[in-house]
């Protein structure tokens, strides 16, 4: 079963939705024993970085979630703060990310000439594929999707890099480790690009 | 390639009814909301705007049967505005799958609310919906309560006060031009958009392409229509329908 992991952090019936409408179950759930069945695993969110990993210590998912993911490498797929939670660490605050994926996050700054890009990054944008993957497959034309934030990824490596996304500076917008997929848009909310992304990770991971 | 959003807006009335206004005013019947937004769905639109008109006049809060229901049809993102006063409303209509939540009236009978919401929520959660009036002298005026009271407070300064709270965006709305397809009030527009760093979503007046880009060259990150979009022809028959390709590479170029 494909398991949502609840920690208190944004809208998680619209990722249900659309997995309900490619014919995939799923549940969303805060219990560390519910969590310990899945067979796949999101990880959601959005909202501020430090309050998401407060969340997950003070509902007790940090350790369950490590022995999903590093133990038994069962597949995860962290949406926009969960894609962060997954790395090192934010600009945003101080407390460290779950280190899945080495790198950090950094603050959108515009300066001279490029003022016309506000911050949030929030609305439609294209992916520019850096290498083949089974989650981004399957799609016939450039691959857009609905974005909203405000701190991008810098990897340590880019052998993990599967997208890039420009938004007034190019920057990784997908990655994947082994069993570890990050995604810093909305698939749940990206039409039919997020319905075959969702579909690619429910069938093919 | 970053894309401006262009974003149809529903409005209902006692939420089982589709309307379009003029200026704010005579309300008619368009169609079913739930009808409208599968073929919104369908036309794969960057964004939906849904504004419940009748909770604030009726003195209630969200209708989150209604909303879930609309919610649950949205493939794209969904901003809800109507009756949002606390908190808890918040938290209730993002329950429903609903990624953005407007606030019109609470902006002003609340002074604090934005800033609670955003430091609970997430800045790019709440939108801030700022309607403005122009006088008979051409001076522009906040209004809350669908247009009906003013704040006596300028929309320069008060995108400001809300953009200061945490909004992540203002939807603003001209009065004025609601319904008419004549046109956005650019010299609004600007005068907002230069003001803030957060999104501005220009909304009243759109009637065709041009509008849209020039909305864009006045600093608009978005801009939103509703006659447009369930309007056709020149007696205004109900037609659901959105921007082709076409458009939007005309738009965006």
């Amino acid at each position: 079963m494909i398991t949502i992991v609840n920690y208190g952090m944004g809208n998680l019936g619209s990722i249900a939705n659309m997995l309900r409408r490619i014919g995939h179950d799923s549940i969303i759930t805060s219990d560390p024993a519910k969590i310990a069945e899945a067979t796949k695993i999101i990880l959601p969110g959005v909202g501020a970085f430090d309050t998401g990993m407060q969340s997950l210590h003070d509902m007790g998912l940090i350790d369950i979630l490590n022995k999903k993911i590093i133990e038994e490498k069962v597949p995860v797929l962290g949406i926009c703060l969960g894609m962060q939670l997954m790395t090192d660490g934010s600009d945003e605050g101080q407390l460290q990310g779950l280190g899945w994926i080495k790198g950090r996050f950094a603050k959108f700054v515009f300066g001279e000439g490029l003022q016309q890009y506000k911050v949030p990054h929030m609305g439609w944008n294209q992916l520019q594929i850096a290498k083949p993957s089974r989650l981004l497959e399957g799609y016939e034309e450039t691959p857009r999707f609905y974005f909203v934030h405000s701190y991008y990824f810098k990897p340590e490596t880019n052998d993990d890099i599967l997208a890039k996304t420009n938004y007034g500076i190019e920057y990784t917008s997908a990655f994947e480790h082994e069993n570890i997929v990050g995604v810093q848009f909305h698939p749940e909310k990206s039409h039919k690009y997020g319905m075959n992304l969702l579909k690619n990770f429910a069938e093919k991971y | 390639m970053f894309e401006k959003r262009i974003i149809p807006v529903l409005l209902c009335d006692k939420m089982d009814s589709l309307v379009k206004t003029t200026k704010f005013k005579d309300p008619v019947y368009v169609g079913d909301p739930v009808n409208a937004v599968k073929i919104f769905n369908e036309k794969e639109v960057d964004e939906l705007i849904f504004l419940d008109i009748s909770a604030t006049r009726e003195k209630r809060g969200p209708n989150l049967t209604y909303i879930e229901e609309i919610a649950t049809e949205c493939f794209m993102p969904l901003c809800y505005g109507g009756g949002i006063r606390t908190l808890q409303d918040i938290i209730n209509v993002i329950k429903t799958g609903v990624e953005k939540v407007a606030i019109n009236t609470a902006i002003a009978t609340e002074p604090d609310l934005i800033k609670r919401a955003a430091e609970q929520f997430g800045s790019s959660t709440i939108v801030a919906s700022i309607d403005v009036k122009k006088d008979l002298f051409g001076s522009y005026h906040v209004h809350v309560e669908c247009g009906k009271r003013s704040v006596k407070m300028n929309p320069v300064d008060y995108a400001k006060k809300v953009a200061a709270d945490g909004a992540g965006e203002i939807m603003l709305n001209s009065i004025d031009r609601d319904g008419t397809m004549g046109g956005f009030d650019l010299k609004l527009i600007e005068m907002v958009a230069n003001a803030v760093d957060i999104p501005v979503i220009a909304c009243g007046g759109a009637g065709k392409p041009d509008d849209f880009k020039e909305a864009f060259t006045k600093g608009a990150s978005a801009a939103a229509a509703g006659a447009m979009f369930v309007f056709t022809g020149k007696h205004r028959a109900v037609l659901i329908n959105y921007l082709s390709k076409q458009d939007f590479a005309y738009i965006n170029a």
